[in-house]
């Protein structure tokens, strides 16, 4: 008996496995286009040196900190700065060497930044080079994570910083994003084809199933003469570049499993620690939106201090938002903050807090809207905008249905999942499909939401709920 | 200083304050708030809950002022019959309007006066903002009543309506049931000879049947519906056309399909009202005319009978008799009471229409099923949903099923 089962089981995964090899080309058909205004001219320049570099724990979510240096203590590129409490071997390491001059801490002692003050001359601790193809996946993990690459995977569920003891059933990467003013990947990862196929190699032979990227084009793309990875080709409109979506429509996270996901640009940094055995913390990123005088991109580091960028770049307004990423998913920053870990552009944009006399009811011609509640913004499907911060509205209860529904591709039911993740039902999250979710995944949803909830909020705290109380 | 500065001061003075939200609400209906993003996304769409609801309300003027001028011509009509000879030469004169002032004016006042001051009061007790829900309910309610009910018992109603139908829930977006048709239900059982009959639908045709009594020497006014002749088996005295355009004793708003119409095309391309709601109630009311109407050419059922008079309306007029249409459109499509899942929306857009006909045919007393017809449907709203969702919730413990087995 127990060796038919076996069999049948067998024969079962074979199966699922034959399904999930194609290649698939995916068209999503829910979703918007946000145009704004200021996007990044295809020009490189390179940031303007920073002094001061500064890691924010709470950018590792659900990462406690334990911090394995002191202030006043020396590092280099690439020592460890802190570990997670919850497993030792995630480490975060520093992006510059130099000095550790201050940990600033919040209420209850959080830690809330650690700066670092920027040597004259940068020296990098070598962990020595790596044979991807010759290695196996659990030499390959041990070198991620003494690095200080690991905290640039992603798990479902719960959307946090992989787990290193639980192996993926699959590992998606989104080889575009559709976000607005999102940097061009395929100009961006332009002449870094070896790091990312090290990367996608390395990636490959720590899961039983495939490393999945999305693309826009799978002609043209980077991605497209890569090895070891299923190619899909994904049209529509945004949220089609977020990784999610790529998810949901190629195979949804079931209860029990795990999917990784990682940035495009972030396996640029764990190709080239395999392959010269050195962090490198350098990025381009875009810096985009209506504020910014001349949007174009950036070789720039991770940490580093947004001051000379923004300088460089020029303000067209003093009152304006700065953003770690893009608008719709991005953290804001002040004027004088440091560059995310995981931004791949800094979004600027005008502040919002000032009022408009009748607002609510004037035919609005220069703001995005869904509806045609004198709202024109369908008459112009091709215009740019420039959005301010404004709320355009007050906080209220759901009321309206079906809007959210036609921004959002997965086949989960977003008004209720919400509902279920305010009245903090775990049985119901569960049966809704939380474990699929992101709360990059309701950005559009909050953003076309009439009753001004947040949405992305309500997710976050509900998946922080579930990782708490079923891990 | 502009008016800006010294609002803004204002608001700053009073934040924290019990009458904040007092205060806010009226800040907000001059000035869109300085509000900005504080998690998530950073840019927020143009639409509030303000402009969505001022959305209804425009799509509900014209039947208003169409409801105004039927109010004086039926008043007129009723007393000079001749008047109905040529409707649409004698009924947008001036006399007509200024009856309908007199008569639906105060209805309107009283409609938002009272039900605003309870949205107030429960919002500085509770120390929420005032939600924009009433807006339309204030609208609504004048244009589902009689044109001659009593002041007081409309405000009996709308507190009943407001308390009982909404803020007892937790206010706007937490109701089961639509306030104004739980207005509307409160008249219809507390004061049911005020809701119904063949006096109450034309201006001064109470008064006229009392003076009457009393002895005084005057034709009496009658105003019977259409659905209240045909429940009695009686022959109706209007025109198709008469119907479709509303020139017919009914509810204030209820009478003018072509406005209605155009108010639903208006709600459907702004995308406030539902679509699928609309055309599923209108679709289930013609299925269950067309049932009816099968059973008539059956012969299932005798000319005595009571109900032939209505059973044999040919199905598709039922859209243009009593409030079906007016129900389907502004009332159906409340969002907070109706189904919230797309599916769900289509089962409970059918449901109404067909319970709404079957109950026109066989309660004749109250041929009007299309109110009684939606309540239900709300109480049901939810378990309609449940069982969409458990859909969508089964699909995903298949494909688990699947992947370990």
């Amino acid at each position: 008996m127990k060796q038919e089962e076996d069999l049948i089981i067998k024969f079962a995964t074979a199966n699922i496995n034959l399904y999930r090899i194609m290649s698939k080309d995916i068209k999503v058909r829910k979703g918007l286009d946000l145009r704004l205004k200021g996007e990044a001219e295809k020009a490189i320049s390179n940031a303007p040196k920073s002094k001061t570099f500064a890691i924010k724990p709470s950018e590792f979510h659900l990462v406690t900190p334990k911090l394995l240096v002191k202030e006043g203590a020396k590092v280099k590129v690439g020592d460890p700065i802190f570990y997670s409490k919850a497993n030792k071997e995630v480490k975060i390491v520093s992006p510059v060497s130099g000095t550790l001059t201050a940990i600033e801490r919040g209420a209850k002692r959080v830690i809330l930044k650690i700066v670092i003050e920027a040597d004259a001359q940068q020296e990098v601790t070598d962990f020595g080079s790596l044979s991807v193809e010759s290695s196996d996946g659990d030499t390959i993990k041990s070198r991620l994570l003494e690095g200080g690459v690991w905290p640039f995977i992603k798990q479902r569920p719960y959307d946090v910083v992989a787990d290193p003891e639980t192996a993926p059933r699959d590992i998606f990467i989104s080889g575009f994003s559709s976000a607005p003013l999102a940097p061009d990947y395929d100009f961006v990862l332009k002449g870094k084809e070896k790091e990312l196929q090290a990367a996608l190699t390395a990636l490959s032979k720590m899961t039983a199933g495939k490393v999945h990227v999305g693309v826009r084009d799978k002609k043209s793309s980077v991605f497209s003469s890569m090895r070891n990875i299923e190619l899909h080709s994904v049209a529509g409109p945004h949220p089609a570049g977020n990784v999610g979506t790529q998810i949901g429509m190629l195979a949804p996270v079931n209860k029990g499993e795990t999917i990784w996901t990682l940035e495009a640009q972030n396996l640029v940094i764990i190709g080239e620690l395999l392959l010269t055995g050195r962090f490198n913390p350098e990025r381009i990123i875009a810096v985009a939106g209506s504020s910014v005088k001349t949007p174009k991109y950036y070789r720039a580091a991770l940490g580093m201090s947004l001051n000379g960028i923004i300088k460089d770049a020029g303000l067209n307004e003093d009152n304006v938002r700065v953003i770690n990423g893009n608008v719709l998913t991005g953290v804001k920053e002040p004027m004088d903050g440091f560059l995310s870990y995981y931004a791949n552009m800094i979004s600027v944009i005008p502040e919002g807090d000032d009022y408009e006399f009748f607002g609510w009811n004037k035919p609005i011609f220069n703001k995005i809207s869904t509806s045609r509640a004198l709202t024109f913004s369908w008459m112009q499907p091709n215009k740019k905008y420039e959005l301010n911060t404004n709320t355009n509205g007050e906080h209220r209860a759901f009321v309206l249905t079906g809007k959210y529904e036609e921004v959002f591709p997965l086949d989960i039911y977003p008004l209720q999942i919400l509902k279920a993740c305010m009245i903090q039902d775990l049985d119901e999250m569960e049966a809704m499909g939380m474990y699929e979710v992101a709360p990059e995944d309701f950005a559009l949803t909050e953003f076309v939401c009439v009753s001004k909830q947040p949405h992305q909020e309500i997710i976050r705290k509900g998946l922080d709920l579930m990782y708490k109380e079923i891990g | 200083m502009g008016l800006k500065e010294n609002l803004h001061k204002l608001k700053k003075k009073y934040e924290g304050k019990k009458m904040a939200p007092a205060f806010n609400a009226l800040h907000t209906f001059l000035y869109l708030p300085n509000e900005t993003t504080h998690s998530g996304s950073h840019i927020r769409a143009a639409d509030d809950l303000k402009r969505t609801m001022n959305t209804v309300i425009l799509a509900l003027v014209p039947c208003l002022l169409f409801g105004m001028f039927n109010a004086g011509y039926q008043h007129y009509a009723a007393i000079d019959e001749t008047l109905r000879a040529a409707p649409l030469a004698n009924f947008f004169t001036m006399d007509n309007f200024l009856m309908g002032c007199i008569t639906i004016l105060p209805l309107v006042i009283v409609s938002y006066g009272v039900g605003l001051a309870v949205e107030f009061l429960f919002a500085v007790v509770k120390g929420h903002e005032v939600e924009e829900g009433y807006l339309v309910t204030g609208m609504l309610v004048p244009l589902i009543v009689p044109v001659d009910i009593p002041l007081w018992m409309l405000t009996v109603a709308i507190i009943f309506g407001v308390v009982i139908g909404k803020e007892v829930f937790g206010g706007t977006g937490m109701n089961i049931l639509n306030p104004a048709l739980t207005i509307r239900a409160f008249l219809f059982f507390a004061y049911p000879t005020w809701m119904s009959g063949d006096k109450v639908w034309v201006h001064g045709a109470v008064e006229r049947s009392k003076e009457i009594a009393g002895g005084a020497n005057l034709d009496a006014i009658s105003g019977e519906t259409i659905l209240g002749s045909y429940a009695q088996n009686q022959d109706i005295m209007y025109s198709l056309q008469d119907m479709f355009l509303g020139f017919i004793p009914g509810s204030v708003g209820e009478t003018s399909k072509l406005l209605i119409i155009i108010g639903a095309l208006f709600l459907i391309f702004t995308k406030v009202g539902s679509w699928r709601i609309i055309l599923s109630t209108l679709v289930g009311a013609l299925i269950m005319g067309l049932i009816f109407n099968g059973v008539i050419s059956a012969g299932w059922i005798e000319e005595s009978s009571k109900f032939y008079g209505l059973m044999n309306v040919p199905f598709w007029q039922h859209l243009i008799i009593g409030s079906i249409l007016f129900g389907a459109v502004y009332m159906a499509t409340d969002p907070v009471s109706a189904a919230q899942t797309n599916k769900g929306k289509w089962i409970y857009g059918f449901l109404i229409g067909f319970i709404s006909i079957m109950i026109r045919v066989f309660n004749p007393a109250y041929p009007e099923g299309v109110f009684l017809a939606i309540l239900l449907m709300n109480v049901f709203a939810p378990t309609i949903d449940h069982y969409v969702l458990q859909g969508n919730i089964k699909r995903r413990q298949k494909r688990l099923k699947v992947k370990t087995a």
